[in-house]
């Protein structure tokens, strides 16, 4: 929550982390594309290497726009710092990375983005750390699956696609009491709709390529730490409360009582694995955060118009959208997330396989590819895209069925979105009665 | 480094480096539900350029077991048996905001051991209004925030602290809801607010102090105001600096404070 005297969301938004600048008077964030940053003396390079001073080296570490978006992702989740990375998949790893290595183990929610479930479930075991999933809103599943060697408990905010509500105030209690830490992937929420951090989470992460840059020109991630988990109270994070030999035996929890993570990731995961973003990228990013608490306005907006439309439709078997009183997380939505449930939904058609191919080759207006977030209206189809590397438990797992469509609602006029979905849905309908009478597949 | 005070464990950040005894000491006083972490860049630079540094955990916060002291001059005592244990005679002392007055007090107590005063954000009286107060003992965490935003002279630091990224902000209401919640004899935040509402020595201190004093004063200042340091500073003989930033200067203008700390020290 922001103080008495703290300026407003939308205020950050604009502001947080940028002025002037001193030297040009630029208005406008200035994109530092440099890969480098002069020294001022031999002494003052000393100081910088050594975290004397505060400063910017080379861009893979830190860079000056970079740090701009830091900021103003920190401010807006009510964070302590946080680090830009080249995607959230990089963020994700990163998080896990600096946490967690061979031998150690993620609790993590099944319902998630299925570049996160490849990354735990067969690439970080591939390097020793394995995880456990559970089903998001399984309380004691998520208890149960805690071992001594877990370093992480891990959800989404809205589970992908089928919209389970994190109920991040209890998984973050289960993880407290083991004096874990709760990560969220906040991308689907962005901090418009719900602050991880108030509910109890510990670090989260956004795929920035989604609604914080939410034009569709970027790929780019943000990782934030709020500054409250303590990571030497909990007495599992050696790699956060004892020197590293590897950055000038520094104790990063001695350091800074509340950035133990972030410099540790920064000094060690940035320098090493190397997966930063680039200026020019956080500069796309800061565009479109100035605008994030329009835009997720009217994504809901026209979601909640669009969601009511499906819902009430014949050839619509069921529609997976938190505020409708039959979503398994009705309940939990009215309590996390008042302002909305973003604009990503899915739903499944009643019919045929083919059914849904029409459906999805008959819109105008929706782009069909396999992304969210953008301004534009996006569909897709999660079983034979995103998620076709699982199996069908994994599938029916995540909640996500042979026929069940993804929406991703735009900025347009809702009532041209509208007339579009009706366009897909009577091209469906066409199909089936086609395919009923022997003349389609 | 931990070190024990009657019976107690009691921490000192020493930037990086053990302690050299033929070396020149500088300890570091933090304030009001803060803690050593505010004055590592400055202990760093210290620690790597020829003088032991110092930068305590005050009791009850953190790394330093409780409970917190009653008054300023416990607490200057307390900073003067830290000197003690860790086997230092003399030493320049740098107070922010209550620990400027605890360092005032120390450097009143023993001015045979204190070579240097140095004063950042600090007012005398350090009155603090009874509105946030009575705020700071009934919603504690509300006045938090109200201090923390007062505490900063806007949304854009820069470099920022201790490095890049990091939302000052964030990270110092962070830092205060942490020392808040780990001390739980007592409110500690109403109390070190009490502490420094209710220091009435600071004239009497000021006779005795012996050494150079410097004041880091931030222009912006809204909490320890510069307007209010004038009459100390006279008593004192205070050679005054002042950086473009808030209350918080150490986090907002680390290279500006330790140009000032340099010459200071020199």
């Amino acid at each position: 929550m922001a103080g008495l005297s703290d300026p407003g969301f939308d205020t950050l938004a604009l502001h947080a982390g940028a002025a002037p600048d001193p030297t040009t008077g630029a208005r406008a964030v200035p994109i530092h594309l440099s890969t480098s940053f002069v020294f001022r003396s031999s002494e003052h390079a000393a100081s910088l290497f050594n975290m004397e001073a505060s400063g910017h080296v080379y861009s893979r570490i830190s860079n000056p726009t970079n740090a701009v978006l830091e900021e103003r992702v920190s401010a807006l989740e009510g964070g302590a710092g946080a680090l830009a990375t080249a995607s959230g998949q990089a963020a994700l790893h990163l998080a896990v990375a600096t946490l967690a290595g061979a031998g150690h183990h993620v609790v993590a929610s099944s319902a998630l983005y299925g570049g996160s479930h490849n990354l735990l479930h067969y690439t970080l075991k591939r390097f020793g750390i394995d995880t456990t999933f559970v089903k998001p809103g399984d309380v004691d599943a998520w208890r149960q699956a805690i071992r001594p060697n877990t370093r992480l408990l891990f959800g989404e905010t809205l589970g992908n696609p089928a919209l389970d509500v994190l109920d991040i105030p209890t998984v973050s209690a289960i993880a407290h009491e083991a004096k874990l830490p709760l990560l969220v992937d906040s991308t689907f929420t962005t901090p418009w709709l719900m602050k991880p951090f108030e509910h109890g989470a510990s670090l989260l992460y956004h795929s920035a390529t989604k609604f914080l840059s939410g034009h569709g020109t970027v790929i780019g991630g943000v990782l934030v730490d709020s500054g409250n988990f303590d990571w030497e109270a909990s007495g599992r994070f050696p790699e956060l409360t004892a020197p590293y030999a590897g950055f000038h035996g520094m104790d990063f929890a001695e350091e800074s009582s509340v950035g133990a993570f972030l410099l540790r990731a920064r000094r060690e995961g940035l320098r090493d694995f190397g997966a930063c973003m680039s200026p020019h990228s956080a500069w796309l990013i800061l565009q479109g955060i100035e605008t994030l608490p329009l835009r997720m306005e009217r994504h809901v907006a026209n979601t909640r118009k669009v969601v009511q439309f499906l819902a009430g439709h014949a050839m619509v078997d069921s529609v997976a959208y938190p505020e409708l009183e039959g979503h398994p997380s009705y309940a939990l939505a009215k309590r996390l997330l008042p302002r909305g449930c973003g604009s990503v939904f899915s739903f499944n058609l009643k019919g045929t396989r083919a059914q849904g191919q029409a459906f999805i080759e008959s819109l105008g207006l929706f782009s069909h590819l396999a992304n969210v977030g953008d301004c534009r209206s996006l569909v897709i189809h999660p079983a034979s895209t995103t998620h076709f590397r699982m199996d069908d438990a994994a599938l029916a797992q995540a909640g996500i069925g042979a026929g069940t469509i993804r929406l991703s609602i735009g900025l347009e006029d809702a009532d041209d979105l509208i007339d579009d979905l009706k366009r897909g849905l009577k091209a469906a309908q066409k199909a089936g009665a086609a395919g009923s009478n022997g003349l389609a597949a | 480094m931990e070190l024990t005070i009657n019976g107690r464990t009691a921490y000192a950040y020493t930037g990086g480096k053990p302690l050299n005894p033929a070396q020149p000491t500088v300890a570091f006083i933090h304030g009001a539900l803060h803690d050593h972490s505010v004055w590592t860049l400055l202990a760093r630079w210290c620690a790597h350029h020829g003088y032991n540094a110092l930068a305590f955990d005050l009791p009850g916060h953190l790394r330093s077991a409780g409970p917190p002291l009653q008054g300023v001059a416990e607490l200057a005592d307390w900073v003067l048996a830290m000197l003690d244990a860790a086997g230092v005679q003399q030493a320049a002392l740098a107070g922010h905001s209550m620990g400027s007055l605890i360092a005032l007090e120390a450097a009143a107590r023993a001015p045979d051991r204190i070579n240097r005063l140095v004063m950042l954000g600090t007012a005398y009286p350090m009155r603090v209004a009874p509105a946030l107060l009575a705020t700071a003992l009934a919603e504690p965490l509300k006045a938090i925030d109200m201090v923390n935003a007062w505490s900063f002279s806007g949304i854009a630091a820069k470099p920022s602290f201790p490095g890049p990224g990091m939302w000052l902000h964030g990270a110092n209401r962070s830092l205060m809801r942490k020392v808040q919640a780990h001390e739980t004899s007592c409110n500690l935040f109403h109390h070190e607010f009490s502490l420094c509402d209710s220091y009435a020595s600071g004239l009497q201190a000021a006779r005795q102090v012996v050494c150079p004093v410097h004041f880091i004063l931030g222009r912006l200042d809204q909490m320890t105001s510069p307007k209010v340091t004038a009459e100390l500073a006279t008593r004192l003989k205070a050679q005054v600096h002042t950086v473009e930033a808030g209350h918080n200067m150490v986090a907002e203008a680390p290279d500006a404070v330790l140009a000032a700390l340099r010459l200071a020290l020199a």
